[in-house]
């Protein structure tokens, strides 16, 4: 601990009335009463979800703007900063605060230090599991993505990983952007023995047969655990169909409350189901499948500290979120009595690097992994004067990096950049390596395009995005955030109905002409033509306006004008 | 006469349940081919659905089934050995008629 | 994100043959090989005009009658549905398409052997209401279920 962190931890926890960590050693202490978490009951799961292939300890920023609409305003996980902080409870102003929130983030990211990283993440979970024998490792998908050596390795990098810290059971979303082949491939050999897939919603096109096993049924300590699995519903729509062509998804509500009773006709005495829903779309989902005692989510890389309790016809479902990134890993202690789930301890730790020791299995596979992309992954490209991070509804500084780069590169007159959760944060000061931009930008389809489009199809691709964040029904929801836009102005009425959020169309302080036609750049686009077309990949496009910047000043974000979001406890500024 | 379906008839405590995919265009009339002229309409009108000889559904279909049609349905009765067969007629007046055994 | 979406919207809808109602369908329907087609019917373009020629009286939504589809059509081209009736003496399940230039798309007269339970798959032009409309002891009972069509792309 430095001079600089000790004044903080001072100042912080004489604020909050809380015990000092005075010196080093007693850093050990924070490190204590952050992970020594009593065991509690006689079934224990872990889950980790989202870690998008970072392996190592990274910097990720939560984000200011997060709104939720209708029945879904002012609650979990629509509460960012302050809200955020009073609703769980969590003290201001501590390592828990910084975790969750993104409240003064460079100043705590400077004295907190980095998170995650597999090989610190491996060594909580053995901590874990030593005073939870029997435990089960769950991992909610978004694993194989994320990194430039994740796609380089087709995502073995990340198998490899997954299996070394022990994974048991996981579900997937964008592991499916390998192709259908690439994961059954890695499902019939690599995890054999060792990883189960699980989702009750991905079925063959043809005849509507299940792919993977809807659930698995383990005993923990005794008791009959099943773990049925729900794949991301609408990763044929947001990702490109033709990946996964023989496979179809869905919510498929009807089939998971079957796939439960099934579970509990096979003596399973707890169901919980390993979700790549989104959590609104997971409350809502637990508000209606019956027999379920909790769904552990991922998707919306909300960190959420304590559960959400719904109510519904079978009794009780708990529902939580795990974060993004690595960040973080849940702990679910249940107490089974008498056949039933008596009681529930839950905890969401956030894997402080420098507070937990690396495995040094794990540190070496890492090492190994990476040692042939090295060079390729250091390349400084340039420098940040300013914070890049991506995660919030409307724009993030690296995704406004990215559109000033498209506009520039292109000579476009409007960028579009997908509204994708993952991604990490680069503190002021640091270089821009090639390795953070892959972490922005690292997908297999990932081609540049640059289109000629009517002012009325701007608008209606705005609005199709919009309608898929804000539907007031989360099951019409496909969890990504806005499109990122570069170059016009718009607002944005979150609380109104398809087709009519949109509006103040501007460029260049001229109205957007419905019927004029604009050069638009963008990336990632999912048809099959623009996969036969090709186009530069964006990590070279970024790249090149990098290097020839060398210093990148901190962006001006462009932001959409909201409306009717006066007292949304999901934004703040 | 186009080209056969697949088909699939299992029995389970007492219900055959039927899956069918058909092979066909189901050209709607509307679309444009490369040269911009007009595709004519082809597409399934009537299917019928027959337990062993017995009719026990017959369906009419318009322009927005989908290509390569699917059909789903259950039969109380039938048991491994009977045989199912389905036949369709199309808007040109083609036909077809497939069938597979309950398993 | 997927930027050519417009024009590859317009590709599917020409694809599907959804686009230009300006065309007049009746032009290009064939001549009818089977008597036993309810023309008039497949060719209403208001549900009034279905349920008229399919000699539908005042159907009441209900609850007996269950639509199971995705919320999000993966493929506006193929659309999975599927109804379950729970109403007794359940004779005819039809499915229809609310913004489909013609709404009717596929009627299935059941025979006492059946379960009232069919599923098939249907191309939507947009998003849109479906229903499944259902007889029983000749009168109809219905269920609505919105199926969404989105550009796509964007997500996670």
């Amino acid at each position: 601990m430095n001079r600089r962190e000790f004044l903080h931890l001072l100042s912080a926890a004489s604020a909050a009335g809380l015990a000092l960590p005075l010196d080093p050693a007693r850093a050990e202490q924070a490190a204590e009463a952050l992970y020594d978490a009593p065991a509690f009951g006689n079934v224990s799961l872990l889950h980790i979800t989202d870690c998008h292939a970072q392996l190592r300890p990274i910097y990720f920023r939560e984000p200011n703007v997060n709104i939720g609409v209708g029945a879904m305003a002012n609650r979990p996980p629509h509460l960012v900063g302050e809200a955020f902080l009073k609703h769980f409870g969590v003290p201001p102003a501590t390592r828990l605060a910084h975790a969750f929130t993104f409240l003064d983030f460079e100043r705590y990211a400077a004295l907190y230090g980095r998170v995650g990283g597999f090989a610190h993440l491996a060594s909580l979970v053995k901590r874990l599991r030593a005073t939870r024998p029997g435990a089960l490792l769950l991992d909610g998908g978004d694993t194989w993505q994320g990194s430039g050596a994740a796609m380089w390795t087709q995502g073995q990098d990340m198998v490899d990983a997954a299996k070394l810290l022990g994974v048991d059971v996981m579900t997937l979303h964008w592991e499916c952007t390998y192709g259908q082949e690439r994961v059954k491939e890695i499902a019939d050999k690599d995890f054999a023995g060792h990883v189960d897939i699980v989702a009750q919603n991905i079925k063959t096109t043809d005849f509507g047969d299940l792919v993977f096993k809807p659930y698995v049924m383990r005993a923990v300590n005794g008791v009959k655990v099943a773990v049925i699995g729900q794949a991301f519903p609408y990763t044929p729509i947001a990702n490109p169909r033709y990946m996964v062509a023989d496979w179809t998804f869905g919510i498929q509500e009807d089939n998971m409350q079957k796939t439960v009773d099934a579970a509990r006709g096979e003596g399973a005495r707890v169901v919980v189901v390993l979700s790549h829903n989104g959590m609104d779309v997971d409350l809502k989902m637990a508000s209606r499948v019956r027999g379920i005692d909790a769904i552990l989510g991922g998707h919306t890389h909300d960190g959420i500290p304590s559960p959400s309790i719904v109510e519904n016809g079978g009794g009780k479902t708990l529902v939580t979120n795990a974060g993004s990134n690595g960040k973080f890993v849940g702990v679910l202690d249940f107490d089974v009595k008498d056949g039933h789930v008596a009681d529930f301890r839950y905890r969401l730790l956030p894997v402080f690097s420098n507070l937990l020791p690396a495995d040094a299995e794990m540190a070496a596979l890492i090492a190994r992994t990476r040692a042939p992309f090295e060079s390729k992954l250091g390349e400084k490209l340039a420098v940040s004067e300013g914070l890049l991070y991506r995660r919030g509804n409307f724009n993030g500084s690296f995704d406004q990096l990215i559109l000033d780069a498209l506009i520039a590169e292109k000579d476009a007159e409007i960028a579009f950049s997908p509204g994708f959760r993952w991604g990490t944060t680069i503190m002021p000061g640091e270089p821009i390596t090639m390795e953070n931009v892959l972490d922005q930008t690292a997908i297999t389809y990932p081609h540049v395009t640059l289109t000629p489009m009517k002012g009325s199809q701007i608008k209606q691709i705005l609005e199709d995005v919009c309608d898929n964040l804000f539907n007031a029904d989360p099951y019409y929801q496909q969890g990504g955030d806005m499109v990122r836009v570069g170059g016009m102005s718009y607002s944005c009425d979150p609380t109104a109905t398809m087709g009519n959020r949109i509006g103040d169309m501007t460029l260049d302080a001229k109205p957007i002409d419905a019927e004029k036609t604009y050069k638009v750049a963008g990336w990632a686009p999912v048809s099959e033509a623009a996969r036969d077309a090709g186009g530069e990949p964006i990590w070279d496009l970024v790249a090149r306006h990098l290097r020839s910047k060398k210093t990148i000043a901190a962006p001006t974000l462009n932001l959409p004008k909201l409306k009717n979001v006066e007292g949304n406890t999901g934004i703040a500024s | 006469m186009g080209n056969p379906m697949k088909i699939r008839a299992a029995s389970k405590d007492g219900v055959t349940e039927v899956k069918v995919l058909m092979n066909h265009v189901m050209e709607t009339g509307l679309r444009k081919d490369p040269a911009g002229e007009l595709i004519p309409a082809l597409f399934i009108t009537e299917v019928t659905a027959k337990l062993n000889d017995k009719v026990v559904m017959q369906a009419q279909w318009g322009q927005a089934v989908a290509k390569n049609p699917y059909l789903g349905f259950k039969i109380k009765g039938g048991q491994p050995g009977d045989k199912v067969s389905i036949s369709w007629k199309d808007s040109s007046g083609d036909s077809r008629s497939d069938e597979a055994p309950v398993s | 994100m997927n930027l050519e979406h417009p024009a590859s919207r317009r590709g599917f809808l020409r694809q599907t043959g959804l686009l230009g109602l300006a065309v007049s369908a009746a032009t290009f329907l064939p001549r009818m090989a089977y008597a036993a087609w309810n023309k008039a019917a497949f060719d209403a373009k208001t549900i009034a005009d279905v349920y008229k020629t399919m000699g539908v009286e005042a159907p009441t939504a209900s609850a007996e009658v269950q639509l199971i589809a995705s919320d999000i059509a993966e493929n506006g081209a193929v659309v999975p549905v599927e109804a379950i009736s729970k109403i007794p003496n359940t004779t005819q399940i039809s499915f229809l398409v609310e913004k489909n230039p013609t709404m009717l798309t596929a009627q299935f007269d059941l025979g006492p052997d059946m379960l009232p339970e069919v599923s098939t798959r249907l191309k939507m032009a947009q998003t849109s209401n479906v229903i499944a409309l259902v007889k029983a002891d000749g009168k109809f009972y219905t269920a609505t279920k919105e199926i969404k069509v989105t550009l796509g792309g964007c997500g996670g």
